[in-house]
């Protein structure tokens, strides 16, 4: 049973904010200076600037090239496929719903809905979906969609913010994601955004739990290899939330990292922590260019 | 609890060097939840605990959730399709390693090869974020251990 212990209203992110900034610059500047193949001039540079992050930052390698990219749809049967496609038998399409219910509702001591503010969703959320997680230019934070929906709840209209994995929040955030359908992932891991990128990175490389496994070891170094009969995906979170069918509901990202972090015998994290949008932040770029499919279906 | 297994080319040489150890009784430390063992030339020679594995025990344990070997072994009496195919099918491969290389492969694969994906089975040490209910004990007690030996060594 997936319990939520509290989610953090997002806005505390910004307790954590300096001292994880100031980790994250370090083991920037660590990446800078460790890296042996870029000539020494530019290094430099970059280093002293670190601080300041900017454009000089070097793209790193994607692990998987664009070309090669496959979405977790490819390795689904065929049954799994076709109950995705069709917006008439596809389960999660009941959150959609939901979702644009709730977007028209007025809430909160503000009494304003979404649409009070965004207008239409299919205009103003349109592409949004596609460049999250990401930094909140005001508070510094790294909000991955369901905290920024919440910090919009608690900050615009005067409301609690809704629980983690609880219907109101999956199916706002369904929806949201909705509007993007098709849409290339494009998330920024540029400036702020990248020691929250590399720390991310860290948490997909290393290896946990009692099976001592990372994410890499299965779904970088091994998709396409099977576990049992589950063939073992790219891992991409492009169709999340997404309902799954040993769920029986929709679901976020983040209880699907609980699932693995589950299989590997390794603690999770608390819901909402920034450990998890850090990975967030490092899967959507790993998948960056890969179309968003929410509401997914899978077994 | 970590002090008789540490790190494996310390114990290795700890045991070259006092082979008596292999005489230590079980469990010498209270509450610690694995027994020592000598590993010499790529094998654990003795069973585990001096303990006699039994192999249909061990071929139960094989295809259960707690061990989950054929997550990503395949037997030779299996279906392909039921089992994983990311570790090495294991048709023969009592063939090709002794018992003792089988044993030491079961308990902590790091020590042949340290990049291995293979978790270790019996070791407690090196590990991170190991869930609460996990934490401080093996993957199997050395008396499955032994089992699952037993039944890869029916495995010609």
């Amino acid at each position: 049973m997936i319990t939520a212990p509290g989610r953090r209203i997002p806005d505390t992110g910004l307790r954590r904010g300096k001292p994880r900034l100031a980790i994250g610059l370090l083991a920037l500047a660590a990446v800078l200076a460790a890296r042996p193949a870029a000539p020494a001039a530019p290094v430099a540079t970059a280093a002293e600037a670190a601080p300041v992050a900017t454009a000089a930052e070097a793209a790193p390698a994607r692990p998987i090239p664009p070309e090669r990219l496959r979405s977790g749809l490819d390795f689904a049967a065929p049954g799994i496929r076709a109950l995705q496609a069709d917006d008439f038998a596809n389960p999660g399409m009941l959150w959609v719903e939901r979702g644009e219910r709730l977007w028209g509702e007025s809430a909160g001591a503000a009494a304003v809905s979404c649409a009070s503010c965004h207008g239409k969703a299919a205009d103003a959320m349109k592409g949004v979906a596609a460049r999250y997680p990401r930094i909140d230019p005001e508070s510094g934070a790294l909000r991955d969609l369901p905290a920024q929906i919440n910090a919009c709840r608690v900050r615009r209209q005067q409301a609690p913010a809704w629980a983690a994995e609880t219907e109101p929040l999956l199916a706002m955030t369904v929806y949201v994601a909705t509007q993007s359908r098709g849409m290339p992932l494009s998330v920024s891991i540029d400036g702020p955004a990248r020691p929250h990128f590399e720390a991310g990175r860290a948490i997909y490389e290393r290896r946990m739990g009692q099976m001592n496994l990372a994410c890499l070891n299965c779904h970088g170094e091994r998709w396409g290899g099977r576990l049992l009969a589950e063939t073992i995906s790219q891992g991409h979170g492009t169709a999340y939330p997404i309902y799954r069918l040993d769920w029986q509901t929709v679901g976020s990202l983040e209880r699907r990292f609980r699932s693995c972090l589950s299989g590997i015998r390794a603690e999770m994290w608390p819901y909402g922590s920034s450990e998890v949008i850090d990975l967030e932040l490092y899967l959507a770029w790993r998948a960056q260019g890969l179309p968003i499919e929410t509401p997914g279906v899978r077994k | 609890m970590k002090r008789i297994l540490t790190s494996g080319s310390r114990r290795a040489r700890a045991t070259l060097f006092a082979a008596a150890l292999a005489a230590v009784p079980a469990a010498a430390v209270a509450g610690d939840p694995l027994v020592p063992y000598r590993v010499s030339g790529g094998e654990i020679p003795e069973p585990l605990g001096g303990l006699k594995g039994d192999p249909v025990r061990g071929r139960e344990l094989y295809l259960s959730r707690e061990s989950n070997c054929a997550l990503c072994h395949l037997l030779p009496d299996g279906d392909p399709r039921q089992m994983g195919d990311i570790g090495p099918p294991l048709g023969g491969v009592a063939s090709r390693f002794s018992i003792g290389a089988l044993r030491l492969r079961v308990v902590d694969s790091r020590r042949i090869n340290p990049g291995t994906i293979m978790p270790a089975y019996y070791r407690v040490d090196g590990l991170n974020r190991v869930a609460a209910a996990y934490a401080g004990r093996p993957v199997l007690t050395a008396q499955e251990i032994e089992d699952v030996v037993a039944f890869l060594a029916t495995l010609r």
